[in-house]
């Protein structure tokens, strides 16, 4: 009886997880579909059976380039990443192994910057990049996109590295290990799961990064974001052209998502249960 | 850590002074503009212009409206020399002219033929008699009908309608069983959506925003006859959900031939007469912007979307060059040719409307003219007011005033607020921002 009951009860867990699941999914679901109707039939109201057109992925491609901004948007989300990697771990080494009086204290600030609204800070960023040449350029957005994201790399790391004993870097130094090698040859290889989840997640922010990608470039280093943005009219009908944009910008690091599932999911349960 | 950060910065700057040095010779132009028909059109057909100037390379920047507002806005205020040609329309050119943020227009060549321009057009773009922008298509406001439904339902709307008159032909060609709808009016909010239209009905009802001493008029019998009139109008006859729609939503349900009138921009006419998108093309008459018995005055629409120099742009004269290639006679000439003179960008220039060819290809064309020449946007209402523009106010502050009245008049439509309480709410809201603005200045 018992058992007939919780298997109910699986299965009504599993019905609600998908509705859950699908109600989540659905604005983008909603963007394929609408991609795939005609300008008209966009507006027309609420459908969901397109009439699988592809003329708004054409008038896309026809009215902008999209390998520009494709490129560009690989280009920073990457070397953003790289980039908050190799000041991250460092970072996270130093406040999970080493730490001091003042290392709690210093995670939170790092965090507190990440609640200050971007756009008070927008007209000093501005004038940094014009002064300094770096208004829309790849290296001066990929350097904004590193400083954004740093504080979340920076406490996934040190929770991921807190799971790692102690003893073990400490053998290490015993049997001679400089802290060069501690950190590449020890630290890391344990802690890779940790390092690639972070990996992915930071490539994602910063693929769909849509303030200072837009705010801080006009043509040459323009990413997907600004490109998506360029799709919405004042005058004239406009949706199924945006979604399709939309389509295009997101299908990468939806393919992405898709395929590195698993190391996500784990890497970000990582540590949660002991 | 330090260290490297710094050497990055370092190596940054250096790329930097390198690629100014690169840039100096030919010029690229940099243009910021919004993606609509007309605009997109511009840039198929540049090929002309870099033919005729080898030394200019243009590159385009296309931008969402508002995010085109704010971008500019923080680079002409920071002085940033990112753009050199700027898509802006008439509510910001005074604005901006005033701050001394854009160039003035006042050496452009013998051959532009600048008294060409369409009065009322020149005169909201000038300040003290400057031009500061040159425009690329400007548009009033007016009735556009369906002529088969009014002869069907026995109404005849003239070309000078009342507000009477409107309703009148609203009601009759109504018929909810089949979704036809009267009337389709904006009701999505915003400063140049529902707010655009409304003011704009406001002022052919004898209201205005403000009296002479900043004072808002939402709690006058104008404003209330106004408000009380637009959702009988919307709520007897207009569709449903009229609360979302905007300009495209209502241009879609025209084209569809769910709606018998449709009041808004003059822009949309060759939209619902062209036989490709619309499905009432050959059935579309149009009027004036309405008025009330008794108050001279048809609403004083006009919009137009412009080409401007930021003062901050270090190319000026081949951004000068560009704006007076894009907006000139020349380039009108060049759409004809390309797409037809149905496609060529209205509202500009006195001598399109003079041509025969357009005349007939435009079966719009007398009506839109002569509603963009009587709007007045330097005094909008009957009233004394302080302030210019004529579907809007143009005042910094607008925008953001203008939208948040525009969701009190949303809800109003949408059932949620009465129209008493909308107009409170409206009036002591628009006070309050006023009073933290420091009006009256």
């Amino acid at each position: 009886m018992a058992r007939a009951v919780s298997s109910r009860a699986k299965v009504g867990y599993t019905v609600a997880a998908w509705i859950v699941a699908l109600l989540i999914f659905f604005p983008i679901l909603y963007t394929i579909i609408t991609s795939l109707k005609s300008e008209q039939e966009a507006i027309a109201g609420f459908d969901l059976i397109p009439s699988f057109t592809l003329e708004s992925f054409r008038a896309v491609q026809t009215q902008n380039d999209y390998w520009k901004p494709f490129t560009n948007s690989v280009i920073l989300s990457i070397g953003s990443t790289l980039l908050a990697l190799v000041v991250a771990i460092p970072a996270a080494w130093a406040m999970a192994f080493s730490p001091t009086k003042r290392t709690k204290d210093i995670l939170m600030w790092m965090l507190s910057t990440k609640m200050m609204p971007a756009v008070a800070v927008l007209v000093p960023i501005y004038l940094i990049f014009l002064r300094t040449g770096l208004m829309d350029t790849r290296i001066g957005l990929t350097v904004m996109l590193m400083l954004i994201n740093l504080p979340i790399v920076v406490w996934m790391l040190y929770t991921y590295f807190r799971e790692i004993p102690g003893e073990i870097l400490e053998a290490a130094r015993m049997d001679g290990a400089t802290l060069r090698d501690e950190i590449i040859h020890v630290l890391t290889p344990m802690a890779i799961p940790g390092i690639a989840s972070t990996l992915l997640l930071n490539v994602i922010l910063a693929w769909n990064e849509a303030f200072w990608t837009i705010q801080l470039t006009t043509t040459n280093a323009a990413p997907l974001s600004a490109f998506i943005a360029s799709f919405s009219s004042p005058q004239g009908l406009f949706w199924a052209k945006l979604s399709a944009a939309s389509v295009l910008a997101i299908a990468p690091i939806l393919i992405l998502g898709w395929f590195s599932q698993k190391q996500l999911v784990r890497g970000l349960t990582f540590g949660a249960v002991k | 850590m330090n260290s490297t950060f710094r050497a990055l910065l370092g190596a940054t700057a250096l790329c930097a002074v390198g690629g100014a040095a690169a840039a100096q010779d030919p010029v690229t132009l940099t243009i910021a503009t919004v993606n609509n028909g007309d605009m997109i059109r511009m840039q198929s057909l540049t090929q002309d212009f870099t033919e005729k100037n080898p030394d200019i390379t243009l590159e385009w920047v296309t931008l969402e409206e508002n995010i085109l507002r704010e971008r500019v806005t923080t680079d002409i205020a920071t002085n940033g020399g990112q753009y050199d040609v700027l898509t802006i329309g008439t509510y910001e050119v005074p604005i901006w002219a005033r701050q001394d943020w854009l160039t003035p227009l006042d050496d452009l060549p013998a051959e532009y033929d600048v008294d060409d321009l369409v009065p009322a057009v020149r005169e909201a773009l000038s300040v003290d008699g400057t031009l500061y922008a040159a425009p690329f298509y400007a548009e009033s406001a007016m009735v556009m009908y369906r002529t088969d439904l009014a002869e069907a339902a026995g109404v005849t709307i003239p070309d000078n309608p009342t507000w009477t008159d409107i309703k009148t032909a609203a009601e009759a060609m109504t018929d909810k069983d089949n979704e036809v709808y009267g009337i389709c009016l904006r009701g999505k909010p915003g400063w140049g959506e529902n707010m655009a239209f409304l003011t704009a009905m406001a002022n052919s009802y004898g209201a205005r925003w403000f009296d002479a001493d900043w004072a808002p008029q939402f709690d006058s019998p104008e404003w209330q006859e106004t408000l009380t009139d637009y959702l009988t109008l919307m709520n007897e006859y207009g569709p449903p959900g009229a609360s979302s729609n905007g300009f495209n939503e209502n241009l879609s349900l025209f084209q569809q031939g769910k709606c018998g009138m449709w009041i808004d921009a003059t822009v949309a006419a060759s939209f619902v007469t062209d036989p490709e998108d619309s499905t009432v093309a050959d059935s579309v008459g149009f009027a004036q912007f309405p008025n009330k018995e008794g108050v001279d005055n048809h609403g004083n629409w006009l919009w137009a979307w412009n080409l401007a120099i930021p003062a901050s742009s270090q190319k000026q004269d081949a951004a000068k060059t560009f704006v007076a290639w894009a907006t000139s006679k020349e380039y009108t000439n060049m759409v004809a040719e390309a797409e037809g003179w149905r496609a060529a960008p209205p509202g500009t220039r006195t001598s399109l409307y003079e041509n025969p060819e357009y005349q007939e290809a435009a079966p719009f064309a007398a009506m839109t003219l002569e509603a963009i020449n009587s709007a007045d946007t330097q005094k909008a209402s009957v009233q004394d007011i302080p302030y210019t523009g004529g579907q809007f106010v143009a005042i910094p502050e607008f925008q953001g005033i203008g939208t948040m009245v525009g969701q009190t008049f949303s809800a109003a439509l949408a059932g949620q607020t009465s129209a008493d309480d909308a107009l409170a709410a409206a009036q002591s809201a628009t006070a309050r921002e006023m009073a933290r603005a420091g009006y009256p200045k």
